[in-house]
């Protein structure tokens, strides 16, 4: 999820002008000292932590000298929440505060359209309050209803002379959740303090995801919901989803504490979010650890199928390799079939696959991955719809059991052919594609050609060459791969596309 | 009958010369539905599989006298505009296939079709298809398959299927249809948080559907779409009985797998509050997505004693 931290959407909403307390956030003690003593004031740190009970955690201390602040923000700044060891502390100015006004903005799925969530008694013990909470329906096109508003702040028991203000203030957060395209935006509290001024104390933001490609500004690095820092192939994983946009790839690593009690650990490849779901349920009822979520559907290309299996496979101390979707799919299954050929080959796979592939041209599906994945070091099986989760995960659960798991080294081996002289080649986007026209007799030529879905040619010599213009050739990387793998199970396996993923490549040299 | 298509319903497509919009049009017409035009911005005077393209879906309607439904196969960040051209043409009914489309914008359709009482299904749909009849979006991709996965209605063992999962949609068609169950016409509501017609509206619409015996749904965590189902059954509004699934009971707070629209925020959406709601409410809650079709067909033979 694109959420924001405290002080980013503070410093957010301040240029927008609302008003935030003084303050700075800050990573090490030695510079909490230093704001404390500028802000010349008894000030709050607030660990920067996303989690809904920070106070009660001990991330909210108070400190009356500078000192005392470096002292707690080396505390703070030692804290872990979940997975996500805190990196800032966000020190202010401790606020003389005489009313606290609660405000949420969320999205009401039944109304289709957003709602402010409203109490002029402030959040603590909002749970047990939630009759008395004002709900304002927001139109999405024409934003806040001043009105609406000002009713019932006007019933508050906040200064008079400061409602107009309020009213304003909270109609200006609405209207930047809207700017932004905020999931959720809460300030809980806003504030009046003592000196009648109109303050955000607490900001949390969530971004729609669908929609930070709008909204560059913000930095967003990666706009999915996690409840960890994004890792390196989470990272990797997202940057190929934005790179191709056709179908869809998700990746996501879960916890694996606790897995050397189970089978083990196992890479997840799923297609469509509820059969991944029901999927990944039985493995995990046949006893396995689920090191990584992934899907792949929505009609991806090969490449994309082909470079989840790559990110999956370079998770370590894999002992299988599990997929299984909804089963009964609408896309034409035997691309995915090519991509996970191609990946199984080339990383020589030593542990055991079952996947289920079924839908769609399934047969040619579970065809194509039995012949190209027969002669691997590990069993590679392949399933239909009428084979439900539950019996390809205990199947799985056999051909892990017997004892054919190796370790697996994740290493990528690309065929001699590659990078030679005397190899033909031609660029395709994001790789490229090699031909070994060494051995290209008259039998292979035409063979190649047979599988190019006529976007090769012989040329002069009788060897394969593009038949068409790069520009038109460059994102057909799925018939060149499928154009490799039938060389491949012809025995002749002289085309090769490369599709590099450097950050794998080196990682795994 | 069915519900929202059948093969009576004139369909337009737009963004029918892209590389989806001209695949699925050739699909959905093999399957049987009317797609009378096709509408891409600068491409009028074309056709696409006999279609006839128009600039405008306005000039689209205007021209084949009469449109039902429309399909948007744009990319994400243009269903907005899309959606409301079709809505402000006098579409009944939109279709929105695309994922990723920015919540505000599905907000924003939302509004536009309230005040125009225009319905829509998605986004990030599959699509709806209604076997024997015709389909919208991709349901089934091939027609030979969908022929060959989904039955047509049967008397008296006919239901109708909604899901929040797209696949999962196909799922139960294929597996009921195993069990020799008709379908009526199966929804993909579409994954996103925020959807046009949520599992209670097209449940409203199964309950005044003279094929549909009874209703089976793939539901999910998040949301409250299968809450409110359960306050229209208590309601006595859906009173044909409700088999259903909910998926996503490993799921945990705060971490989606895929679909927006299936992730818990707070105490609302779990998968817990949404079995009791819908037991109490009298649906059959399976536990196994495997023991759905036999509990639909329990719930058919009871409707029908043997020998009836």
């Amino acid at each position: 999820m694109a959420r924001l931290h405290e002080f980013q959407g503070k410093a957010l909403i301040k240029e927008h002008e609302v008003d935030v307390p003084r303050g700075q956030a800050v990573t090490s003690p030695a510079e909490a000292k230093n704001v404390a003593a500028d802000l010349n004031c008894p000030v709050v740190l607030k660990v920067q932590a996303w989690t809904t009970s920070r106070k009660a955690q001990g991330g909210i201390l108070f400190a009356d000298t500078p000192d005392e602040a470096k002292e707690h923000a080396e505390k703070l700044l030692g804290m872990t929440f979940g997975n996500f060891p805190a990196s800032e502390v966000l020190v202010e100015e401790k606020l003389k505060i005489t009313h606290e006004i609660f405000v949420s903005l969320s999205i009401d799925d039944a109304a289709q359209s957003p709602v402010l969530l409203l109490d002029c008694a402030g959040g603590s013990g909002i749970e047990d309050r939630a009759e008395t909470v004002a709900r304002i329906p927001i139109n999405p096109i024409y934003g806040a209803d001043k009105d609406s508003i000002a009713h019932v702040v006007e019933q508050s028991k906040i200064f008079p002379e400061m409602h107009d203000d309020v009213v304003t203030t909270i109609s200006k957060l609405v209207d930047l959740a809207r700017k932004f395209e905020a999931r959720a935006l809460e300030i809980n509290p806003l504030v009046v303090t003592e000196d009648l001024r109109i303050i955000a104390a607490d900001c949390r933001i969530t971004i729609d995801d669908y929609a930070v490609f709008r909204h560059p500004e913000l930095g967003i690095e990666i706009a999915r919901e996690l409840d960890h820092p994004a890792t390196d192939l989470e990272r990797l994983a997202y940057e190929m989803e934005m790179n191709d946009h056709r179908g869809t790839f998700y990746f996501a690593q879960l916890p694996t504490a606790g897995h050397a009690e189970t089978k083990g650990l196992i890479g997840f490849h799923g297609a469509g979010g509820g059969g991944s779901m029901m999927s990944m349920d039985a493995a995990t009822n046949e006893g396995f650890t689920i090191a990584n979520f992934c899907d792949t559907s929505g009609n991806p290309s090969v490449a994309k199928v082909y470079r989840a299996a790559r990110i999956i496979c370079a998770q370590p101390d894999l002992i299988g390799y599990f997929g299984s979707g909804s089963g009964v799919a609408s896309q034409e299954q035997y691309h995915s079939a090519y991509g996970l050929a191609k990946a199984f080959i080339e990383m020589n796979m030593s542990i055991p696959v079952v996947v289920r592939l079924g839908g769609n041209s399934e047969d040619r599906a579970v065809e194509i991955l039995h012949d190209a994945c027969g002669k691997l070091p590990a069993p590679v099986e392949c399933y239909r719809k009428d084979d439900t989760p539950a019996f390809c995960a205990s199947r799985f659960a056999e051909l892990v059991a017997s004892g054919k798991t190796q370790s697996t080294d994740n290493k990528r081996t690309v065929p001699d052919f590659v990078g030679k002289d005397s190899s033909y080649n031609f660029p395709i986007q994001g790789g490229t594609v090699w031909i070994d026209h060494a051995n290209c007799d008259d039998e292979t030529a035409s063979l190649v050609i047979k599988h190019s879905q006529e976007l090769l040619k012989l040329n002069d010599e009788g060897k394969p060459v593009m038949a068409v213009d790069e520009e038109s050739i460059a994102k057909k990387d799925s018939e060149l791969i499928a154009c490799e793998i039938e060389c491949f199970r012809a025995g002749k396996p002289v085309v090769f596309v490369d599709l590099q993923i450097p950050q794998l490549d080196q990682a795994a040299a | 009958m069915a519900i929202i298509i059948d093969k009576t319903k004139n369909v337009l497509v737009q963004g029918i010369t892209g590389r989806e919009g001209r695949a699925r049009t050739k699909l959905m017409r093999e399957f049987g539905t009317n797609v009378v035009a096709g509408c891409t911005p600068g491409k009028g005077g074309q056709d696409v599989e006999g279609v006839p393209v128009f600039d405008t879906v306005k000039e689209g309607v205007e021209k084949v006298g009469g449109v039902d439904i429309s399909v948007i196969f744009v990319p994400a960040k243009l269903v907005k505009g899309a959606a409301i051209e079709a809505i402000e043409a006098g579409v009944q009914t939109l279709l929105l296939v695309p994922d990723r489309v920015p919540l505000w914008d599905t907000m924003e359709i939302a509004a536009v079709a309230r005040d125009h009482g225009t319905n829509f299904i998605g986004p990030n749909t599959l699509g709806v298809i209604s076997p024997g009849q015709a389909v919208i979006g991709m349901i089934g991709g091939k027609a030979s398959s969908a022929r060959e996965w989904f039955n047509e209605p049967m008397a008296g063992r006919t239901v109708g299927v909604i899901s929040r999962s797209g696949g999962m949609t196909s799922s139960c068609g294929y597996y009921l249809s195993r069990k020799e169950i008709g379908l009526s016409t199966l929804v993909h509501v579409g994954g996103d948080s925020v959807i046009g017609l949520s599992i209670p509206d097209i449940a409203l619409m199964f309950e005044n559907d003279s094929d549909t015996d009874a209703i089976v749904i793939f539901g999910e965590i998040g949301g409250s779409q299968e809450e409110r189902l359960a306050e229209l059954m208590i309601e006595k509004k859906v009173t044909k009985p409700v088999v259903a699934y909910i998926g996503g009971k490993a799921a945990k707070e705060g971490t989606r797998f895929s679909h927006a629209g299936a992730i818990i925020e707070g105490n609302r959406g779990t998968h817990v509050g949404k079995v009791k709601a819908l037991r109490e409410a009298g649906a059959v809650v399976v536990d196994g997505f495997g023991d759905l079709p036999d509990a639909a067909l329990d719930v058919l033979n009871k409707l029908q004693p043997a020998g009836a």
